[in-house]
């Protein structure tokens, strides 16, 4: 293999070559690493991802050198931050709107896996991956969420880690380990500030580089939802293939731009989004003797608190809120229709994704309101709803009337 | 086209909640953050009628008057009572477990409730005191009922009393509620000059809450001309490139 690089390549990138792969792994991602040239929208959210997860980590470690993660400090760090470090506002409000952008952008990202069947054979892994990514990216934002140590911090906290003690004989044991006391506390917050800035982190970036690896392995799926590798010219190289690097990557650096200029309108005109990304009782500080009237997760985790909520018994609505995620796991065996893409599904299959899409979007909305018992009868019709979107998904996809796919992607 | 109206459902889904207020009618305090002389005023009232018991403990005094136009000297001798240096956090004398037992709670920390409580709950809150023989302090509160603060402005202000009338509750029963108050007595300043007195205080603490936000604004103009211009760039490139895919 050295040979082969030398021969293009004689000077400092040669001598690092015979050493590293630079080169090959340059072109085996980048350069030569062929995407459908059609791709559309939907796939500029994989890589905001990446960027968004970047944005995160660097803006979270100028946090990390200020913050102090003390039951005593915590709160008075946080307005340290934002009063007297320079530019700390900044670093700030670019990390807490970053938290929202990651599941704006990481939902959207899901959604166009679901809508033109990228999880489908043979990308069954790229999708677990995926998931896996999604859950952890879920931890690190419940435990960042706590850092802060305001009263929808800690509240917030004391609900979610309680949920565990529904489970049977061991649950409130269970709860009891994750705080390391018997209410959170100073050492829930410690141990929390170690998995947010330290444990999950890493397994965010090794999970990420799995995905990648598993989605270049396989190649693209494309809004057509046609292999491309199954039409390659006489060099090998797929018809309907571009390089990624430079057809994509200038492509993407487009939608960057377009993003940040969302992001900043956030960070720099509604940082706290109304009481949407930043709650205002997360101004007061942590008060373990005073619970507030209302206390509601954050908007990204919504969906399944208005599951678990709609269940009259503990137990079980944990339980469904639980499944909730775990159902998303088996997307790849679920989908038995013979296209993968919306463009040739039948009107069943898209009359099914449209209630779910509203299913999803309601329960959202219904998980930030109190309880009301008009609104938890509501918020049980659309879980009903968002579990048929994938336990009926063998019958209606087999069921569905899909169009024929062509041969090379369209337009 | 339906893929549009999702993608738009999706791209609201963060904007469709709206923070839940309680029952109470807010008014709107229509403050001005530019406005110097008010955040001034509102400076000078807050430490004559809030700060015996409230700190904001989160800013110092240099900034304060750094951010409103004003010297050191200016500072120590108008605002500080405390014979606090004006590099030091704006704390108060009070001690916090005396100050518990006065009044059942601590008085809390102000530097942040205007973005805790918005600045029309603050200027409703501060408008709506009324006398109430059953509290201990003599006085209630129209937003925050059976609120544990006396009624510290009632010099200016007068005393107000409520106005009742009745309402027919869902169950059918008739029940007294408070429709307005009414002034009883006056104080030194009118209705209209208190109104504008307690905007000024909510100014100060809109500004207390947040001291960066006009810079921040201001920055975010500049940023986003940035991308658009880097937008422009990006895009004739991504173009140039597309030019050979067919």
């Amino acid at each position: 293999m050295s040979e082969n690089t030398e021969k293009w390549n004689k000077g400092l990138l040669g001598w690092v070559d015979q050493r590293f792969p630079l080169s090959s792994l340059w072109n085996e991602h980048l350069a030569k690493y062929y995407a459908p040239k059609n791709f559309n929208f939907w796939y500029f959210f994989g890589s905001l991802a990446l960027l968004v997860l970047v944005m995160q980590i660097v803006t979270g470690i100028f946090l990390t050198m200020n913050y102090k993660p003390d039951a005593r400090e915590a709160f008075a760090s946080v307005q340290y931050i934002m009063r007297e470090v320079n530019w700390g506002w900044l670093i700030r409000y670019m990390h807490s709107t970053g938290a929202s952008a990651f599941f704006i952008v990481v939902y959207l990202h899901m959604f166009r896996g679901l809508i033109y069947g990228s999880y489908r054979k043979p990308r069954e892994l790229i999708w677990i991956f995926g998931m896996i990514i999604y859950v952890a990216l879920m931890a690190e934002a419940f435990m960042g969420y706590l850092l802060p140590w305001g009263q929808m911090s800690y509240w917030g906290a004391q609900v979610i880690i309680s949920l565990f003690g529904a489970i049977p004989h061991w649950g409130n044991d269970l709860s009891l380990w994750i705080r390391g006391d018997y209410v959170v506390s100073d050492a829930t917050l410690n141990r929390f500030f170690a998995f947010h800035v330290i444990a999950v982190p890493i397994i965010l970036l090794a999970l990420v580089v799995a995905h990648i690896m598993a989605l270049h392995e396989v190649g693209s799926n494309n809004p057509d939802g046609i292999e491309i590798k199954k039409n390659k010219d006489a060099n090998g190289i797929p018809k309907d293939g571009i390089p990624f690097h430079p057809y994509y990557t200038v492509k993407d650096i487009v939608g960057v731009v377009v993003f940040l200029m969302f992001f900043a309108a956030v960070v720099f005109f509604m940082p706290t989004m109304h009481g949407v990304f930043l709650e205002s009782n997360n101004f007061i500080p942590a008060d373990p003797l005073k619970t507030p009237p209302h206390i509601a997760p954050l908007w990204y985790f919504t969906p399944y608190y208005a599951i678990l909520r709609s269940v009259p018994n503990k137990g079980l609505g944990v339980l469904a809120m639980a499944m909730a995620i775990v159902v998303m796991f088996f997307l790849p065996w679920l989908d038995r229709g013979n296209v993968k893409s919306i463009r040739y599904r039948g009107w069943l299959y898209k009359a099914f994704l449209a209630l779910f899409v509203i299913s999803f979007a309601a329960l959202g909305y219904l998980g930030l309101q109190p309880p009301e018992p008009v609104l938890t009868h509501l918020a049980r019709v659309f879980a009903v709803l968002y579990f048929a979107f994938f336990l009926l998904m063998p019958f209606y996809t087999k069921l569905d009337k899909t169009k024929p796919v062509p041969e090379r992607v369209t337009k | 086209m339906r893929k549009v109206i999702i993608a738009v459902l999706f791209s609201l889904m963060p904007l469709v909640s709206v923070a839940s207020e309680g029952n109470v009618h807010l008014d709107k305090a229509n403050i001005d953050l530019n406005n110097k002389e008010a955040l001034q005023r509102g400076a000078q009232f807050f430490v004559n009628y809030c700060m015996g018991c409230h700190s904001t403990k989160y800013m110092r005094w240099n900034r304060v008057g750094h951010d409103l136009g004003l010297t050191d000297k200016q500072v120590k001798d108008n605002l500080i009572f405390t014979g606090a240096k004006v590099t030091q956090y704006m704390k108060n004398a009070m001690p916090e477990e005396e100050a518990s037992k006065w009044f059942g709670t601590a008085p809390p920390d102000l530097t942040l409730v205007a973005r805790s409580r918005g600045v029309d709950w603050l200027y409703t809150y501060l408008r709506t005191f009324y006398l109430d023989p059953t509290r201990p302090t003599g006085v209630n509160n129209m937003v925050f009922h059976n609120v544990g603060m006396p009624d510290v402005m009632w010099q200016l202000q007068g005393w107000q009393v409520p106005v009742y009338k009745t309402v027919v509750a869902e169950d059918g029963k008739k029940e007294q509620v408070i429709d307005h108050l009414e002034l009883v007595k006056p104080g030194k300043l009118t209705p209209v000059e208190y109104d504008q007195h307690v905007r000024d205080l909510v100014t100060f603490l809109a500004y207390m809450g947040e001291p960066i936000k006009l810079e921040r604004e201001h920055l975010g103009i500049w940023v986003l001309l940035f991308l658009a211009v880097l937008f422009v760039v990006t895009y004739l490139l991504k173009k140039e490139y597309w030019k050979d895919v067919h």
